[in-house]
């Protein structure tokens, strides 16, 4: 769409502006205050410069924390990216099974994110959860409290079952707008499955499969909720990922130097990847 | 295509008779992917779903000794004091008022704001667009960990904590951008032929806004509403940081049950049953919306 240039738009704008200045740009100055500052108590601030940042970038526990969150988001990906395109794959192509499944498989993506953690703290627990109590009974040694594997994989399998149906729903959007000839004309050609699926699908699914990649990506970046209700970031720090970290230096430690630096490092990380997701939509845009 | 498909067939068959023309036709129109267990997949992906779901609503409708005591696939001896607990004492049923009331108070300011900005993206070129549409994104991708402490400090100096409305602002961080990409992706779907047509008929702006271009996003402001609703309903962090009694979410006093040693179980599922009640009633009708919602409008 060609559009006008129009700068008295901008009133239109404020609303939204004064809004988001107040719930972000504020705060967000809050913490690069406190970020290059140092205080003793009695409301006194000394300048600190790049100290908190330097100490953040060296220690130990936040390469600790973003290792554990790369690697989550990594496994998370890697599970929920390929399941949700073979789910799409098979959805019914139409009748009732259609709404039948959206609608149920819609359904955790609305749950209370610590309900999702409450849901599989008790799923999960070997006295009376369903699942830690069948695995005891074939003989598994399963305890997501004591073991950090058994606690990743519930951790894991949480996720999975919480969001890979935002994956299923993006594809089947993506699917349902191909058109019939588009299957006729392989059909004729003769293609086999495989390249129904390489040639026709997985190209109409490409921007929706980026923009589920890129959602997932962040969104599994800023967990903080599920995996706090279910392990508290334990056992020990197994599952302590960078936003349980941050909010248990900054609002239990009360370190709010060093949590500050480390938001802002979080934060620029958050921009590069908005960046990126910001350019693929844009040059979609600009094609269609 | 439908041309040159058709037109190939019949020169490839040699004109069939008219009921194996219509077969092939038929045939044609599936996907290809002809293995007749295709059902099995969604069937086990929403066994897998439910299941955790049906343990829930399961230990829901048991005694806490029943919980503890026995472990049975479904309640022995059902029981409905679980919700009873919950719709009489004020201190669980006042959370899920709480909850309501700045749900509600964020899903319209959020949506009433995102309107005309979302208008102004879809319809003009302005100084720095491009750069707010940008900046806007980052603060959906925000993570809300960040902005608890400074959250809590800048509401302390208002003298807002622990009220509906702090809450509400809270939440218009990740809401506004959402509503705001979500109502572009709809309004762009409107031809720009309309608005000519309406000013040329002599429409001022706010009424042709109101009369003529409301009614044709009503479905985007409606999935707009719906995920502004949603998304502060499932968020946790903030609503907690910024309350303590009078303002408490239904979700903090959940927390704060799990962490008191002699747990109630019963009462702990039933409330979390309830939890799930507003998105289930209300997903029938956005049902056709979810992906785009959660794209940010743009599938």
């Amino acid at each position: 769409m060609n559009k006008t240039w129009n700068n008295k738009a901008w009133f239109m704008v404020l609303p939204v502006l004064l809004l988001v200045a107040l719930s972000a740009v504020i705060p967000l100055m809050t913490v690069v205050n406190y970020s290059v500052q140092d205080t003793f108590g009695n409301n006194q601030f000394f300048w600190a410069g790049t100290e908190w940042f330097q100490e953040m970038l060296t220690s130990d526990r936040f390469w600790a924390a973003m290792g554990r969150n790369l690697m989550f988001s990594a496994i998370v990906l890697a599970i929920e990216i390929p399941l949700g395109i073979v789910i799409a794959l098979n959805m019914p192509k139409s009748g009732w099974g259609v709404p039948v499944c959206l609608v149920s498989m819609a359904l955790p993506l609305l749950i209370p994110w610590n309900v999702v953690g409450t849901i599989w703290q008790v799923f999960g627990r070997v006295d009376i959860g369903l699942l830690g109590y069948s695995l005891r009974q074939i003989g598994i040694d399963y305890n997501y409290v004591n073991d950090p594997f058994d606690a990743w994989v519930t951790v894991i399998g949480m996720d999975v079952w919480h969001w890979t149906s935002l994956v299923v729903l993006l594809c089947y959007a993506g699917l349902v707008s191909i058109p019939d000839a588009y299957y006729q004309a392989a059909k004729i050609d003769g293609a086999s499955r495989w390249a129904v699926f390489r040639y026709i699908q997985l190209p109409k699914m490409n921007r929706v499969l980026l923009i589920a990649v890129l959602l997932r990506f962040m969104d599994s970046f800023m967990i903080y909720t599920e995996p706090f209700v279910v392990t508290g970031g334990g056992p020990g720090n197994a599952t302590t990922f960078l936003s349980i970290d941050l909010v248990k230096m900054a609002v239990g430690q009360f370190d709010i130097g060093p949590a500050a630096a480390m938001s802002i490092i979080y934060f620029l990380i958050i921009l590069l990847m908005s960046w990126v997701f910001y350019t693929v939509m844009t040059n979609y845009d600009a094609e269609r | 295509m439908n041309d040159t498909v058709s037109r190939v067939n019949l020169a490839g068959t040699a004109a069939p008779s008219l009921a194996a023309s219509d077969k092939l036709a038929r045939s044609m129109r599936r996907r290809g992917d002809e293995s007749r267990f295709w059902w099995l997949v969604p069937l086990l992906y929403i066994l897998f779903l439910m299941l955790p779901i049906y343990w829930l609503m399961n230990m829901s409708f048991k005694t806490n000794q029943e919980i503890l005591g026995t472990f049975s696939l479904w309640p022995q001896s059902p029981t409905l004091r679980n919700y009873q607990v919950i719709l009489t004492d004020p201190s669980w049923y006042k959370g899920y008022i709480n909850s309501i009331i700045y749900v509600v108070m964020n899903t319209v300011i959020a949506v009433t704001a995102a309107l005309p900005a979302a208008y102004a993206f879809s319809r003009y070129r302005f100084l720095g667009d491009k750069h707010l549409f940008f900046w806007l994104l980052t603060n959906r991708m925000a993570p809300p960990a960040v902005f608890a402490l400074p959250f809590f400090q800048l509401y302390s100096a208002f003298g807002l904590i622990d009220t509906h409305i702090a809450v509400a602002l809270a939440h218009c961080l990740f809401n506004v951008p959402l509503a705001v990409w979500i109502l572009e992706g709809f309004m762009s779907g409107v031809p720009k032929e309309i608005d000519e047509t309406a000013y040329i008929d002599g429409y001022s702006f706010p009424r042709f806004f109101v009369k003529i271009f409301m009614p044709l996003i009503a479905s985007g402001v409606g999935v707009a509403a719906f995920f502004c609703f949603m998304f502060s309903w499932v968020e946790l962090l903030l609503a907690r940081t910024l309350t303590t009694t009078e303002a408490k979410p239904i979700s903090a006093i959940m927390t704060r049950t799990v962490s008191a040693s002699g747990l109630d179980w019963g009462v702990l599922a039933a409330a979390g049953v309830l939890t799930i009640i507003p998105g289930a009633l209300v997903i029938w009708f956005v049902r056709n919306y979810i992906a785009k919602g959660f794209a940010l409008g743009r599938v």
